[in-house]
């Protein structure tokens, strides 16, 4: 069975410190003029993994994929593939492969000429190309679809003839550009699942370049996050989402509850602050390095907060309010309670039950989070 | 306005076409009438063929047809090529010495009038027969020189604006793959945009056989082109074997047309899918 | 180091190679011609082949003379011929321009609304006799204005005139024939920019309360601003230096600049005084063809 991520998720490589990265990209920058697009990006990217570029559009990403690629030359910096300086190397001497966001399959070639055209390129011999077109072919489902050309296919079909065009050379690196932008919402789930099934099978390294964090959650085995062309984090999926290292990171995947405050007591096992937001007092039972009196921000993930008609106990990490506005969506629900100072509080529970106890409009609530719950961040 | 019922609009539509084709059509009715004076019909006579096989006996406008025929077909083969090569250049690279100076030099030929263009061109070909003693004489080949220098600015334009909307990422793909650019432009771009240099191979074509002005300053004795014959004839007055002519050519040209937009309407298909 | 790299030391790149030889194609047959007649328009007349004195003459041994004769121009500006001809060459293009306008912009308009498979078959007709011959239009023109032509036998014979009208070789069948003849370039442009345009934005300014007339007063025209001077320029600057019309249709009154440069150079021989026309000509026309680069430039980068 495949996991997010792949084989390489399983070992995370990246944890041990003697492993020798397959991708090591070394302040890398690239400007366009005045604008600078990727900002002195160092990345080191293990075998076997899928890696996700993860950002907003203008945060770099796609540049930093097109560098990897060899259709933009870096301003500065460098980056080496299975240890080989890619400085100055063309698109046609790498052992990288993309597939585009548009596909870009050829329209006067059909599908099998569009497979078979790298392993022309690359002199194989005709019988080993049909053999190896075929099975790739059978590989991502388009066994009977040879002699078809693009315009007569779907978009997912198209997008299954870019991904089989691009392994059929196996590549050292793929890299792919928004690969599922442009499938609807089931198709880009099974899609999804593919993937990993077809990187694990075979053993390819990925980059993924998406502006979608569910689909980056869901392939990664690491993200590395991007804004303002800088890698602002990079990590497990889980570790982005837990612990994110900003306000910018927590913000950006899923939704958050930012509480503003000042450190009251710091203490290596736990920190206390004090929060005129949440009109209270937080109590996070892990260190963190700041200042004294330092302003920091306790980000609360929604699904963390219990919500009760009965106040809670104890007087730190507690809340009282009273739902504004309720979002049913089925397998969950999403609350907004709004606290005395204002504060709107983002509360998403499972609807577990049918029981008629359902939290409704103008109740008064109780908010309460658990001491681990809290992950304080100081910019 | 609630377009469907615009009297309006469509009244102009009606005058504007008819203002286009009567004349058009005037002539090819009038290639069939027996009278020498053209425009007075001779219903005794009339229809008749007889002006047909006058126009095709006629040695004077045959052979300056082959001329024309020449010449266009060089002039168009030419232009395609140098056209390609400056639009592809101007489409695809942002940046290069020169590419202002290119740029203008491809668009000036399309607004300026033709007899500032003929005569620069004839004073140059004298000017270089006195310096190197080429072209000794004008004639076909100074015509040739002549129509392809304004033929390939037509074909810059429709080869640059092809490849504007052509979507890079085909080429980008294809190096990544392992082509090298020269193999990428014959093997994938080429193909693809072929419709386009088709038609600018048309353009050519007829613009240089339609040609007037241009082939009056750059050719010489014995080298007449057929708008050169007609206009000497014209100038005199009207000339049934003009109208035959006439009506020859605007069959050929829709028959041209139609065929083309068939074509074209196929390759839009396939450009739906490159998108 | 690959032969690219090699190459590159040289100021020879990949780039280079591909647009090397347009331009200098274009260098030598376009540009310099240009240079050349700059310079015959400063030369005499001479009776011999070719016919205008060499501008550098050996005095002596060692000194070269440049002899510029500025007498061609000055004869331009002086001799009342050439300034009429010059201005009434600007006026019937201007008035061409509008016309072509009242006539094309409806034209335009209406193609670009009409459904898309009415449009291809209307384009066409707009393309056709733009594909034909414009000798041969022209010349269909003759037929039908001269004195036994077809307009004058149809009124005739519809009662509505007695004696035929002239209208061969006067100025109106000038200005039909140009407007005939460059319809079609002002439809072409003014068809792609109203193509572009958005007509959802007519419908919002409708149920915002706007009138049909005012809604395209406000919105559709200023939007199609550039397909409008793109448009004119393609009809206004080939029609300023315009001959083959005004040589067949229009009489002797019909003094346009390009029939002017023609019989100076073929009947009168006098090569300089057509280069100093050509060159004149030129720098008329120089700022509307970079208002029309201008446009373009403007339009290619709104579409991006």
């Amino acid at each position: 069975m495949s996991t997010s991520g792949g084989a390489a998720a399983k070992a995370a490589p990246w944890k041990d410190q003697a492993a020798k990265p397959y991708v090591q990209v070394e302040g890398i920058s690239k400007s366009f003029g005045d604008f600078k697009a990727v900002n002195d990006v160092s990345l080191k990217i293990y075998k076997g993994e899928i890696f996700c570029l993860l950002g907003a559009s203008g945060c770099g990403k796609t540049t930093l994929l097109r560098m990897l690629g060899g259709f933009e030359t870096p301003s500065a910096g460098k980056i080496f593939i299975d240890g080989e300086d890619m400085s100055g190397v063309p698109p046609y001497e790498r052992p990288v492969n993309m597939m585009f966001q548009s596909y870009a399959l050829f329209p006067h070639m059909n599908v099998e000429q569009n497979v078979a055209f790298g392993l022309k390129q690359d002199r194989v011999p005709k019988g080993e190309i049909q053999e190896r077109v075929a099975t790739m072919l059978d590989l991502v489902k388009l066994g009977g679809f040879a002699k078809r050309k693009p315009h007569q296919l779907s978009g997912g079909q198209r997008q299954r003839v870019a991904l089989a065009r691009s392994l059929v050379k196996r590549p050292k690196l793929l890299l792919l550009d928004e690969p599922l932008g442009a499938l609807d919402k089931k198709l880009r789930e099974h899609t999804q699942f593919e993937l990993i099934s077809l990187q694990d099978k075979l053993g390819v390294t990925f980059v993924v370049v998406t502006h979608d964090q569910e689909e980056a959650m869901t392939l990664a085995s690491r993200i590395g996050v991007m804004n303002h062309g800088e890698i602002v984090q990079a990590g497990t999926p889980s570790e982005i989402y837990e612990f994110p290292s900003s306000k910018f990171v927590a913000d950006f995947i899923g939704s958050v509850n930012m509480f503003e405050g000042k450190l009251i007591e710091d203490e290596p096992e736990y920190v206390r602050i004090g929060s005129e937001e949440l009109g209270g007092t937080i109590y996070v039972s892990h260190g963190i390095s700041a200042p004294p009196e330092a302003i920091v921000w306790a980000a609360v993930r929604p699904e963390k907060i219990f919500m009760s008609t009965a106040p809670p106990e104890g007087s730190d990490n507690v809340a009282r309010g009273s739902v504004q506005d309720i979002a049913y969506l089925g397998d969950l629900s999403i609350y907004l309670v709004k606290l005395p100072t204002g504060k709107v509080v983002r509360v998403t529970q499972p609807n577990t039950s049918r029981h008629a106890e359902a939290i409704t409009w103008d109740q008064q609530v109780y908010l309460s989070w658990d001491a681990t719950s809290p992950v304080v961040v100081t910019r | 306005m609630n377009y469907k019922r615009s009297f309006f609009i469509l009244t102009c539509l009606g005058f504007g076409f008819a203002f286009l084709y009567v004349p058009i059509l005037s002539m090819v009715v009038f290639s069939f009438n027996a009278s020498k004076l053209v425009t007075v019909w001779d219903s005794a006579n009339s229809p008749t063929l007889k002006w047909y096989y006058a126009l095709l006996n006629n040695e004077e406008i045959l052979d300056a047809a082959w001329i024309s025929l020449k010449v266009a077909v060089i002039n168009a083969s030419g232009s395609v090529i140098l056209g390609t090569l400056a639009g592809f250049g101007l489409a695809r690279f942002r940046q290069f010495r020169g590419r202002f100076t290119l740029n203008a030099m491809t668009t000036a030929p399309l607004v300026m009038p033709e007899v500032i263009t003929g005569l620069s061109l004839l004073l140059l070909f004298v000017a270089l027969e006195q310096l190197i003693g080429w072209p000794a004489g004008r004639g076909i080949t100074t015509m040739t020189i002549g129509h392809m220098t304004f033929s390939m600015a037509y074909v810059t334009v429709i080869i640059n604006s092809r490849m504007a909307s052509f979507d890079e990422a085909l080429e980008e793909a294809a190096m990544d793959l392992g082509a090298r650019p020269l193999k990428v432009f014959f093997v994938i771009t080429l193909p693809i945009i072929f419709p386009a240099i088709l038609s600018g191979w048309l353009l050519a074509f007829t613009l240089s056989w339609d040609d007037l002005v241009i082939s009056s300053f750059t050719s010489g004795p014995g080298s007449s082109t057929l708008p050169m014959v007609v206009f000497s004839k014209v100038r005199l007055g009207v000339s049934p074997e003009i109208n035959v002519l006439a009506t020859i050519t605007i069959t050929v040209v829709t028959l041209m047309i139609v065929g083309v937009s068939l074509w074209m309407a196929r390759a839009a298909k396939m450009d739906k899918a490159e998108a | 180091m690959t032969t690219a790299g090699r190459l590159r030391r040289f100021g020879v790149t990949g780039r280079g190679l591909v647009v090397v030889l347009p331009y200098l194609w274009l260098m030598l047959f376009f540009v310099v011609p240009f240079v050349i007649v700059l310079k015959i328009s400063f030369s005499d007349i001479d009776l011999a082949i070719p016919p205008y004195k060499p501008l550098l003459d050996w005095v002596g041994k060692n000194s070269l003379a440049i002899r510029l004769n500025f007498n061609n121009y000055a004869f331009l500006f002086t001799d009342r011929l050439y300034v009429n001809a010059f201005l009434n060459s600007i006026k019937v293009a201007f008035i061409s321009t509008v016309l072509c306008l009242v006539i094309g912009y409806p034209m335009a308009y209406g193609i670009a609304r009409a459904k898309p498979a009415t449009r291809n078959v209307l384009l066409l007709l707009v393309i056709l006799p733009f594909w034909t011959s414009l000798l041969l239009r022209v010349y269909a023109w003759i037929g039908l204005l001269k004195a036994n032509g077809v307009i004058n036998n149809v009124l005739v014979w519809l009662g509505l005139i007695h004696d035929p009208l002239t209208m061969l070789y006067t100025p109106f069948a000038m200005y039909v024939g140009i407007v005939y003849s460059y319809l079609p370039f002002l439809i072409l442009p003014l068809y792609a920019n109203l193509e572009k345009m958005d007509w959802q934005l007519l419908e919002a300014a409708e149920d915002l309360g706007c009138r049909p007339w005012q809604a395209f007063y406000k919105i559709t025209l200023p939007l199609s601003r550039n397909g409008i001077l793109a448009g004119s320029m393609l009809v206004f600057i080939p029609a300023v230096g315009e001959f083959v019309i005004p040589a067949l249709l229009g009489g002797p009154n019909a003094l346009m600049i390009g029939r002017v440069l023609w019989d100076e150079f073929f009947s009168n021989r006098a090569w300089p005084v057509a280069s100093a026309v050509a060159i004149l000509l030129l720098i008329l026309l120089v700022p509307f063809m970079m208002w029309y680069q201008n446009i373009q430039a403007r339009e290619s980068a709104g579409a991006r």
